[in-house]
């Protein structure tokens, strides 16, 4: 365990920043956190890697007062001390960024990062005393932010800085930040660790929660591992590798990669051309998109998160209106008028496995076999007559998906929310793929899924593929889209920057291209630096 | 319409505004702070009740309103303990406060008083037992000097303190809550919570200064009806009033400034309503005063299908805090 | 995750609820002076000590069980619909215009197009605040309540200004005619000497109300119309997601609402007035939603919850006559129900969450069922 660290690191004289001893915290029967025990010691960057749902952003929170542990002992430069609450927190010196941003929208940047630490009753006194240390900090750290626009009408590159300065103006030493990069793009990810390696030059500590190997190889000097609520290992990050990292987070070898026969594209399923979309206050998501997916192929749509490939989803899955012309196997698809929805979609062999299955792909509260039928509960072999549905027929249909799609436990009148995440996920997939659609939609397909579960789920797809059925995948993880994809397209602020065959392209170029930066130069958006801090600007979706 | 009768029924108008004025800066406090309140009727209710009770057993208004105030602040904890500490349905704990109020007065009004759940008229407790009108200086003597005299003397001249009290609550208001640390973190945590929470600030006690707030001000929205506004409580005496705060409140977008114009336009559409003579005249057409009494609640519907623009409550209001999974 | 196993949470924390409501009630009734004990047994008596008493009991029943299963079906669909009073003061006026208007040979033909009457009128009045949700986002608790004022009001016009008989006094509509009355349980279980239900108002629209409650269950857990508003009811987005189109379901739901609503009005109107008079609902429509918290929104629970109420009403009433009791003794009841059941949940449920997880941690944890967390 932590005895690594200890006897490898020579500087470790001082006392440790943070150390953690046999922190224990349950969630109703669920144990996230079991006997943790880990120490960071002070001006160092310290990864904490590990799967979704691994325990590391629970540890966490509880560093930060946001939950009580059940049992242990948190010592800070040495000290014992007790965080009941955030402000406990704050006072001992610890600042964190969250994954989901602590921000109030429509407050400006300025009365985001007063709000909690405001000095006196009246506000006007605070709020300039808090400008003119602002600018300071700013010039300081690389953190330019105008204090007085708004949170909603930054970009989210931004409104993390303002999360940090949050920290800073609160004289925090110790800075946590829990998965920063996944809204980022590659450049801004770059950007945001020269911040952390300055903050850690002027002695500050850095606690970096994170599941991306490469960030942890990259800007760590130690990393922890966790899995399944334990922490099994502390290591110097220049003393291991991405494949060791790996295999500890996952407790076994894993094939990073799926093995796939090349593809053999059939005609067109779907061919899209110039879509456009307006979201619900009037912005343009999608600007005039066009492409095409054949029988027999993946195509990977890459981003970052909030450039479209949500809409592009929603509007084929048939749950957002669109203008532009779709069609499927040569006839067209209604994108405003009455056949527009789900279910016309579905009668037309369009399947889809939506990006948040537990806000739209599943009901948690239904049985698992009612979230069998869920979005095919018209179909005719579901129903016992013209008024009646046939729930025994439902329920037979459900134990043998469970059974070809390894769902543990197979018990079809468990409640979806009873699943973990992986096994939510191969509900789902049985539900759509067993359908033999012509084409699916997948987005995010194994988010929040542990790796023995995507393995399978891969699997699964590419089984899809290789019976002739056409597949768009959206995920914003590029080496799964670099594994999994035949064809990978780049969406940038709802236009398609461009195509590339997956297999003679790396992750620099695609990255490049997600960034707005596209073959003949910048894009028009991104030629004034502002235009960089659009990228997955504003308020994407969750 | 002359002016004489327009001053008059401008000068009901403000009378009718004035609770109504009361819980919709309530309700302004509670729902900023995120926490829904369609409980404004009975708080009201009980603080009506409470108030002409103890003012009646006392002689003492202000012991009434203290005790209108008590007993609405009771009503507002336990719509706190219902929608922040056990995180419960705030529109259910809401109806049951309603309804709590609407029974729990008549039935302690019998015990009491034994007049089939009314009180007693408070002008039968001596000259303190209620709020009187306070003539303003010069009032008298500015009757005859133009129309501007006329306003002042009519119009402006001529309530009670609670009236004046009222209206100054919305520049206080608004002081409160764009020019103060509370008033900063109580929009904050009707927004988004958890930013108050991990910012080190107690998104429960932010919630429960809110709903206090809520209840006092509730409290004398109550008290105004039954020892200002009439002598004495009825049964159901705040009739729906709670509910025209809430529609007032939404028409206003939440703003103090609004509020007050919103509460004004809905007490003279009431003060309307009992004047259907002029209102006649007027229009030349015979309207029935049930459409006068209803036209509120329909005008309120208009607002609400967003005919007269879009009004966005804050963001978290409704939904219970929960640190989240 | 569930802590808890499904009896605990769709019996136990009712019951719980219901036993704190009723303590607090008695403590009230001792805090005005009376006697709990005595005021319950006054209440016993009157609404189940005869077949007179029971008439009355189960005539606010059926009245309970179409109000409860208007909120309960609104529920499901995550729709508050507080307007079940202003629906069922338009479903009277929809029966008392076809019970004056249309000559019926007979009341089984006056039954059914009376009930469509009824529906009908109750269904109009919560289109408009159902409409206003779904194409406008209006929400739906003040525009019902908005519209149970109008409701009032309307119902007042229409009985001053258009519906009184010319020389009449009272703001009622004409008595209808005969052939309209519908068998009370009197004309139904008396059989020889001695008479049953003598005088109650009970009639036949009780065993309606039953198969309402039986019609609500397979509607709701067994139709595909079912599916689409608990699926609805749980999860907008993942109900746009499977083509269920919100505003369908929004609407469909409201109307069955307001419908069910709306023929309460055959119990009242038809059944025991025989005219449409002021206050025929008698807040019937809000007692519908302590009857659907109460009941869980299960039509079995809702037929229980009615039963209680009906029993409280009647037993309210016999309370006021025969103490010093008023009537709202029974208001003060329903709010401490719908507090307890409906709001203050929690405050039952996470003490006994805890009390079953203790239960559960000193049992061997099965192996196969400690899935992961949801995330």
């Amino acid at each position: 365990m932590s005895e690594t660290t200890s006897n490898g690191g020579a500087a470790s004289v001082a006392a440790p920043a943070i150390e953690l001893k046999g922190i224990s915290k349950a969630f109703g029967p669920v144990q996230a956190n079991k006997d943790i025990a880990i120490r960071v010691m002070p001006g160092t960057i310290h990864g904490i890697i590990g799967e979704n749902g691994a325990g590391k952003s629970t540890l966490m929170s509880i560093l930060y007062g946001f939950y009580k542990a059940d049992s242990g002992q948190i010592f800070i430069n040495g000290k014992e001390t007790t965080i009941p609450d955030s402000q406990a927190a704050i006072g001992a010196g610890i600042g964190m960024v969250f994954q989901h941003f602590k921000l109030v929208e429509n407050f400006t940047v300025l009365e985001n990062v007063v709000l909690g630490a405001e000095e006196g009753a009246r506000l006007m006194p605070s709020l300039s005393k808090a400008r003119k240390l602002l600018t300071e900090l700013a010039a300081e750290y690389e953190l330019n932010v105008d204090p007085d626009k708004k949170i909603e009408d930054i970009g989210v590159g931004m409104q993390q800085r303002v999360e940090i300065l949050k920290a800073l103006y609160r004289k925090a030493e110790i800075l946590i930040l829990d998965e920063p990069t996944g809204v980022l793009t590659p450049s801004e990810a770059d950007h945001l660790f020269r911040i952390l390696k300055g903050l850690k030059d002027e002695g500050k500590t850095i606690i970096l929660i994170t599941h991306k190997l490469r960030e942890i190889m990259n800007v760590t000097d130690t990393v922890s591992v966790m899995r399944r609520g334990e922490m099994t290992a502390t290591v110097k990050t220049r003393n291991t590798s991405p494949e060791e990292l790996a295999e500890l987070m996952v407790g076994r070898k894993v094939l990073l990669n799926v093995v796939k026969l090349p593809a053999t594209p059939y005609a067109k399923v779907l061919e899209v051309e110039n879509l456009r979309v307006k979201d619900d206050s009037g912005v343009e998501r999608l600007k005039g998109v066009s492409l095409s997916v054949c029988g027999g192929e993946i195509v990977g749509i890459a981003g970052v998160a909030g450039n479209g490939q949500s809409e592009l989803l929603e509007v084929l899955g048939g749950y957002r209106r669109a203008k532009g012309k779709v069609h499927l196997n040569g006839e067209p698809i209604d994108l405003t008028g009455r056949k527009s929805d789900g279910q016309s979609r579905r009668e037309k062999g369009i399947a889809h496995v939506p990006e948040d299955r537990q806000r739209e792909g599943l009901i948690l509260d239904f049985h698992a076999w009612e979230n069998v039928a869920f979005g095919y509960h018209n179909a005719p072999e579901y129903q016992k007559n013209r008024w009646l549905m046939d729930n025994r027929a439902i329920r037979k249909d459900t134990v043998g998906k469970m059974e070809r799609f390894d769902v543990r436990p197979p018990i079809p009148s468990l409640t979806a929310k009873n699943f973990s995440g992986g096994n939510q996920q191969k509900i789902v997939l049985a539900r759509e793929i067993e359908r033999n659609p012509e084409l699916l939609l997948v987005g995010q397909p194994t988010r929040g899924v542990d790796i023995g579960a995507i393995e399978f789920i891969h699997q699964q797809l590419v089984a899809l593929r290789d019976r002739g059925k056409a597949i768009l995948l959206v995920s914003v993880e590029l080496d799964e889209i670099m594994s999994l994809a035949d064809r990978i397209i780049v969406m940038f602020d709802g236009q398609i920057m461009g195509e590339r065959i997956a297999g003679q392209t790396d992750e620099r170029e695609l990255g490049l291209l997600m960034a707005g930066v596209t073959d003949t130069g910048t894009s028009p958006l991104a030629q004034s630096p502002a235009g960089a801090m659009r990228v997955g600007n504003p308020g994407q979706g969750r | 319409m002359d002016f004489l009768t327009f001053l008059q029924i401008s000068d009901t108008a403000v009378r009718f505004a004035i609770p109504l004025l009361f819980a919709c800066l309530a309700g302004l406090f509670s729902e900023r702070a995120g926490i829904f309140d369609i409980g404004l009727e009975g708080k009201m209710l009980a603080a009506a009740f409470f108030s002409a009770a103890i003012a009646a057993l006392t002689g003492n208004v202000w012991i009434g309103l203290l005790a209108g105030i008590g007993a609405s602040l009771a009503l507002s904890i336990i719509h706190g303990l219902a929608s922040i500490t056990f995180r419960g349905n705030q529109l259910i704990s809401g109806v049951a406060i309603n309804f709590l109020a609407a029974g729990l007065t008549v039935l302690i009004a019998q015990a009491w008083f034994k007049q089939g759940g009314r009180t007693p008229s408070l002008s039968d407790f001596g000259p303190n037992a209620r709020f009187t009108s306070i003539t303003l200086p010069y009032a008298d003597q500015m009757e005859d000097a133009g129309a501007l005299g006329l306003v002042y003397s009519e119009l402006i001249s001529g309530h009670s303190i609670l009236v004046y009290v009222g209206f100054l609550m919305v520049p206080l208001t608004w002081y409160i809550l764009f020019r103060t640390r509370f008033g900063l973190r109580l929009r904050a945590v009707g927004e988004n919570p958890a930013a108050v929470d991990t910012a080190g600030v107690s998104v429960v006690g932010l919630r429960y200064a809110a709903v206090a707030i809520c209840g006092i001000l509730c409290g004398m929205a109550g008290a105004y009806l039954a020892t200002a506004l009439q002598a004495g409580f009825v049964k159901d005496m705040s009739s729906g009033r709670g509910f025209i705060a809430l529609a007032a409140l939404i028409f206003a977008k939440w703003r103090p400034w609004y509020a007050l114009w919103a509460c004004l336009l809905f007490g003279f559409l009431q003060a309307l309503a009992l004047r259907p003579d002029a209102v006649e005249r007027l229009v030349q057409i015979d309207i029935p005063g049930q459409l006068l009494d209803a036209l509120p609640y329909i005008l309120t519907v208009v607002i609400l299908a967003g005919f007269v623009g879009k009004a966005i409550p804050p963001r978290a209001g409704g939904e219970p805090y929960v640190k989240e999974r | 995750m569930d802590v808890m196993p499904k009896w605990a949470d769709a019996l136990l924390i009712p019951l719980i609820s219901i036993a704190i409501a009723f303590v607090i009630s008695a403590g009230v009734i001792v805090a005005i002076g009376e006697d709990p004990m005595a005021a319950l047994n006054t209440m016993v008596t009157g609404a189940l000590g005869s077949s007179y008493g029971w008439g009355y009991t189960l005539y606010y029943t059926t009245n309970f069980i179409f109000t409860g299963l208007a909120v309960s079906v609104a529920f499901h669909a995550r729709m508050f619909n507080i307007g079940g009073e202003g629906q069922a003061m338009l479903g009277g006026v929809g029966v008392a215009l076809v019970c004056l208007f249309i000559p019926f040979p007979h009341w089984s033909v006056a039954l059914p197009v009376a009930l469509i009457g009824g529906a009908l009128f109750g269904a109009a009045w919560a289109a408009i605040p159902a409409y206003l949700q779904a194409k406008r986002g209006s929400h739906i608790v003040i525009t019902t309540i908005m519209f149970n004022f109008i409701a009032g009001s309307l119902l007042v016009y229409l009985l001053v200004e258009v519906l009184k008989p010319p020389g009449a006094m009272d703001p009622a509509t004409a008595k209808f005619a005969a052939s309209t009355h519908l068998p009370t349980f009197q004309d139904m279980f008396s059989f020889g000497e001695k008479p049953a239900f003598r005088g109650a108002p009970a009639n036949v629209t009780f065993f309606f109300a039953l198969v309402s409650c039986f019609a609500v269950w397979l509607l709701i857990w067994r139709t595909r119309l079912g599916y689409a508003i608990r699926a609805y009811g749980h999860s907008e987005p993942a109900a746009l997601y499977a083509g269920i189109s919100p505003t369908r379901i929004i609407m469909i739901a409201m109307l069955i609402s307001g419908g069910l609503s709306g023929m309460m009005a055959i119990n009242t109107v038809m059944g025991e007035a025989e005219r449409l008079v002021l206050n025929s609902v008698e807040g019937a429509g809000f007692i519908g939603i302590a009857v659907a918290l109460m009941g869980r929104s299960h039509p079995l629970g809702v037929l229980l919850a009615a039963l209680l109420f009906g029993f409280l009403y009647q037993g309210g009433a016999e309370l006021s006559l025969w103490t010093n009791v008023p009537r709202e003794l029974i208001v003060v009841i329903q709010a401490l129900v719908i507090l307890f059941t409906g709001a203050l949940d929690n405050m039952v449920r996470m003490p006994l969450e805890k009390l079953f997880l203790l239960f559960r941690r000193k049992q061997p944890e099965p192996a196969t069922t400690s899935p992961k967390p949801a995330e």
